[in-house]
């Protein structure tokens, strides 16, 4: 059986995603112990919240380096929602913070107006399409049993915007503006949506990432 | 893109369901009914527990711990939540969102508390409106039992302004009467705030659910009655519903 590993950090839902990927079928470990943490074969990094806190909470426990020496050895990662957003360079949420600078970008506020100068509603909540970058449509592992654009759900006020464009997995259009749905670099995923609460769809993305490497 | 959520108002271990939210009845087991809800498409679930604040008690802990084991949409509990342990306890139990009235009409500072610790997303603001005059809601609590003096409109704006992410919005009026949602309620809300609002009670047929996202601007409808009395299955609505409105999500 197939064990994951989840940060467990003080920030968000570890016990919704803990048990998503047990109904796949994986044993789970909710963790914040950096020997555990580089033990692992796959590595999950959830969070709901502010990008600051998340930061401040990994920062506090010393687990940007461990996080970042678990990336290089090439076993599969995913971080979802803010556990994605954070793996960018920096943001602008509520001041200039920094992030763990593993995917070169940064993460901006959703605008509150739309080009034709109506509000569109911030934070972006509910089922959205997510449609798979044409460079990624019908190759990319985590994807697979999935069409090239399917429904997830969304909570988010911020989205993160990656520097090279070959990391954009998937995008989504939120009244307009284009959501950075997923982003992949080598081993390392990451989804705004949130998996673990995406119906059957969102299982089948976590079945896939516990396949990764096995 | 419009949400179809299954309301579930809880009483002890029993899904119960009341007209006006009074005289209520015992309809099952919620663990039950929300499973068959998320097998059918439901685009999320709300729990409520009706009596919570009636008696100063939180038993919704239990059944959301058990309820959450095997649904994988999200979930919004509320009844009872006078504090942030009280939110972080039902957020570790598997709640995704905590929706909050009674606590929040005596403090509302507590809605700038839950906001700051979990962020707007995970603050449900629940209005239970009853209307007073031509354009003017009264927003009340307990079900419907206990007057509040505040006006509807300049409550949501406050709770939205100290950092409610959503507003579940209840007509006392039409709920449980099957003849549709309070339209105009919602339109009055919905033309004056930014953050997402789910219209609730008064549902009877699935023109209700058109009428309230076309016309009052809503982005959610939740639904209990028809749904727990099997009178219009979630996956009929939705089929349906699809065909006049393109903003649903498609179900297989």
């Amino acid at each position: 059986m197939s064990k994951i590993t989840i940060i467990d950090y003080g920030m968000g839902n570890v016990f919704s995603v803990a048990r998503a990927f047990e109904h796949c079928g994986a044993e789970t470990l909710l963790t914040d112990k950096p020997n555990e943490i580089l033990s692992a074969s796959h590595l999950v990094l959830p969070g709901v919240g502010a990008f600051a806190d998340g930061m401040k909470e990994l920062n506090k426990r010393s687990l940007p380096a461990v996080i970042k020496e678990f990336v290089s050895s090439n076993k599969p990662f995913i971080g979802i929602c803010l556990g994605m957003q954070m793996l960018f360079d920096n943001t602008e949420e509520f001041g200039i913070h920094e992030g763990l600078g593993i995917i070169q970008g940064c993460v901006i506020a959703i605008p509150s107006k739309k080009i034709d100068g109506n509000l569109r509603k911030v934070p972006h909540i509910g089922w959205n399409k997510v449609v798979v970058d044409s460079n990624f449509q019908g190759k990319e592992p985590i994807f697979n049993s999935l069409d090239d654009s399917f429904y997830s759900y969304f909570v988010h006020s911020f989205t993160a915007i990656p520097s090279n464009p070959k990391n954009l997995l998937a995008n989504c259009d939120y009244q307009g503006f284009s959501v950075t749905a997923a982003v992949k670099q080598n081993n390392v995923y990451g989804c705004q949506f949130h998996p673990e609460k995406s119906g059957e769809t969102g299982l089948s993305i976590i079945r896939n990432f516990i396949a990764l490497n096995s | 893109m419009a949400r179809l959520i299954a309301r579930l108002d809880i009483k002890g271990p029993n899904l119960i369901k009341g007209v006006h939210l009074e005289g209520l009845r015992v309809i099952g087991d919620p663990q039950l009914f929300a499973q068959k809800y998320y097998n059918d498409g439901a685009d999320e679930l709300i729990y409520m527990d009706s009596v919570a604040s009636l008696y100063g008690r939180n038993n919704l802990v239990e059944i959301v711990k058990h309820t959450a084991q095997n649904i994988f949409i999200p979930l919004t509990v509320g009844g009872g939540v006078r504090s942030v342990e009280d939110a972080t306890q039902l957020l570790r139990s598997g709640a995704d969102k905590v929706a909050v009235n009674t606590a929040c009409v005596a403090n509302p500072s507590l809605i700038n508390d839950l906001a700051n610790r979990f962020g707007s997303q995970c603050v449900v603001l629940s209005v239970e409106a009853k209307k007073t005059s031509h354009g003017k809601w009264e927003a009340y609590t307990d079900n419907g039992r206990e007057k509040t003096g505040k006006d509807v409109l300049n409550w949501v704006l406050e709770a939205v302004e100290r950092g409610a992410g959503e507003v579940l919005l209840t007509s006392v009026d039409k709920e449980g009467t099957k003849k549709g949602f309070d339209v105009e309620l919602v339109k009055t809300i919905t033309g004056k705030i930014s953050v997402p609002v789910i219209a609730s009670g008064g549902m009877g047929q699935i023109s209700h659910i058109f009428e309230v996202l076309q016309n009052g601007g809503a982005d959610a409808v939740a639904l209990a009655n028809v749904l727990h009395y099997d009178t219009q299955p979630l996956k009929l609505i939705r089929k349906e519903l699809s065909a006049k409105y393109p903003l649903m999500r498609p179900v297989s």
